[in-house]
């Protein structure tokens, strides 16, 4: 039983950290059309950033400031703000496919950088003994990680309210018109430009608070953790809960968190041994999977938008 | 007395490699008229109304709007000097409202920063609420009042094109650019937006409209000025281009 709680808590946090970055994409794609590929490589801007601001000093590495988790996660939201601001200024013309494969390859740079630049990111070894703020404050092992589910759970409450409350909103409204009609927003004096960018920045801050969360949580940060699979995880939870709708974007990624785990533990256990080894592999092709199958027979997802924008321009039919 | 124009184009020439499709074209436009832009197909008029709006850059020329150059500015940006256009083929927000696509127009609003949202959300509440009400009567204005809560996209064509009149009513510009607004619309929807315009323009909306329907550009637009190949053929009364052998030749015809 216990067993089964510890489970359920380590699941939970995780898919809601992922929840996380999940709300920050729903902000680019669902919301405003922006077509981000480039998923992980904020998640590991926030992860790494986090890391370093408050990870143990270790010798010819980078950082070691051991500062405290909200530092830390202040830090890896304005890190990744940051990157995506630049991101988002030198790509601010592209849309569509042409954005998808800049950020894609964006994403995969920021990953070798990871992976090569030993001196500030441990290269393939990682950066190892991040600090988990809930250590300190309770004891044993289940103890710790309900407390940190709380921490996770307040912190995407936080950030699904604060999203909630620029997209239900004239922003948001704007975000919307644009998505939906380029030319007839500019022609109505909106900038699409500057909304757009903003919408990039902050979808990517939520995918850095996402990275903080998990690295500080796992203890350890390596750059084969944001490879472009967690890309399409991140995309595969937005499609099957429902773009543009931010409810949906957090039980897309239950679901979907749900069913990777659950398909590892059906590999692991039934599987033959000879093929374990392409386990992953596997884990990949049902993702691919449920993404298809999901846009054929529910493109919207399972809670799709909303016709109303405003939460002001309620009782429509008055 | 005369008063400077509200609107003044000076040679504006666009060309799309070799072929030139708006040739030195200029007039002016005073304030409180409404005027109309004719001429067959091809002529030029949608691209010279996309390089007043903005849409395009146009290869010379200059156009000023109350005495403020505005070519060469992007579309948001012409927009908030005071023109405001239409579209020949109308563009809705389709999955929107109807009434959350003309609240969507105002320029400057408080709730578009999106921080307001955080740390003003009561002073964009009120302003929202004044957005509503200024929305909902426009939209009462242009008698789309039953299908508000719709969306956008599910609109019939002449109800889009009213949709369309809504949206730049609501950004309450100095001059609005109508491309076609009896295009695709039933004679009695017709007549509705021939008096909502004259409505309009009693008012003091100044209009330029390019249009095919002759019995609304004879009834109503005055001046008018008549395009052909890019360039401006005719400018005067309507009473006149009917007369204009030029105008009759490559236009009209023998209009009744």
């Amino acid at each position: 039983m216990i067993g089964l709680v510890s489970y359920l808590v380590f699941f939970l946090i995780l898919s809601l950290i992922f929840g996380i970055a999940v709300l920050g994409l729903n902000l680019q794609w669902g919301f405003t059309g922006l077509f981000n590929a480039g998923v992980a490589g904020f998640i590991g801007i926030g992860a790494y950033t986090m890391a370093i601001l408050t990870g143990p000093s270790r010798d010819a590495v980078f950082g070691g400031f051991e500062l405290p988790f909200v530092i830390g996660l202040i830090g890896a939201m304005v890190v990744s703000g940051i990157a995506a601001l630049a991101v988002g200024i030198v790509t601010h013309k592209l849309k569509h496919e042409y954005l998808a494969v800049a950020t894609f390859g964006i994403a995969v740079t920021i990953q070798l950088v990871c992976l090569n630049w030993e001196y500030l990111t441990g290269g393939t070894l990682g950066l190892i003994g991040i600090p988990n703020p809930t250590k300190d404050l309770a004891e044993g092992p289940l103890a710790q990680n309900a407390l940190f589910l709380c921490i996770v759970i307040s912190l995407g409450l936080i950030t699904f309210i604060a999203i909630e409350n620029i997209v239900k909103s004239p922003w948001g409204r704007m975000l919307k018109a644009i998505r939906e009609d380029e030319i007839a927003s500019s022609s109505l004096g909106k900038d699409p430009a500057r909304i757009r960018l903003e919408a990039f920045v902050l979808g990517c801050m939520a995918m850095g608070l996402s990275g903080a969360l998990y690295v500080s949580f796992i203890g350890y940060v390596s750059p084969w953790d944001f490879l472009p699979i967690l890309t399409f995880q991140i995309w595969t939870m937005l499609i099957v809960g429902g773009s543009a709708n931010n409810r949906g974007a957090l039980l897309g990624a239950l679901i979907v968190w749900g069913v990777w785990t659950m398909s590892g533990y059906v590999i692991s256990n039934v599987v033959p041994s000879e093929i374990q080894a392409q386990g992953g592999a596997m884990q990949a092709i049902l993702i691919g999977l449920i993404l298809v199958v999901m846009l054929l027979l529910r493109p919207r997802g399972l809670i799709g938008e909303e016709l109303q924008v405003s939460r002001h321009a309620r009782s429509l039919n008055d | 007395m005369s008063a400077a124009p509200l609107l003044s184009i000076q040679g504006v020439t666009k060309r799309f490699g070799q072929f030139t499709a708006v040739d030195r074209m200029s007039f002016d436009l005073n304030s409180g008229v409404i005027a109309g832009l004719i001429g067959p197909n091809g002529a030029g008029k949608t691209t010279l109304f996309d390089t007043l709006a903005g849409l395009l850059r146009p290869d010379e020329g200059s156009v000023h709007l109350d005495g403020h150059p505005i070519h060469g500015l992007v579309p948001h940006k012409v927009c908030a000097s005071g023109l405001s256009r239409t579209f020949q083929i109308p563009r809705p927000f389709p999955e929107m409202s109807v009434l959350e696509n003309v609240m969507m127009v105002p320029l400057g609003q408080i709730g578009e920063k999106f921080w307001n949202n955080w740390f003003r959300p009561g002073k964009v509440a009120q302003e929202e609420r004044q957005a509503k009400e200024q929305a909902e009567d426009i939209i009462e204005f242009c008698g789309l009042t039953r299908v508000k809560g719709d969306q956008a996209g599910s609109l019939s064509g002449g109800q889009l094109k009213l949709l369309e009149l809504a949206r730049v009513l609501m950004a309450d510009p100095k001059i609005i650019l109508l491309d076609e607004p009896a295009a695709g619309v039933n004679p009695s929807l017709m007549v509705t937006l021939v008096e909502k315009i004259q409505e309009l323009n009693a008012r003091g909306h100044t209009f330029l409209v390019i249009e095919h329907n002759m019995e609304l550009v004879m009834s109503i637009c005055e001046p008018i000025m008549v395009m052909a190949q890019g360039k401006l053929l005719y400018s005067g009364t309507a009473s006149g281009a009917r007369k204009d052998p030029k105008v009759l030749d490559a236009y009209l015809g023998d209009l009744p």
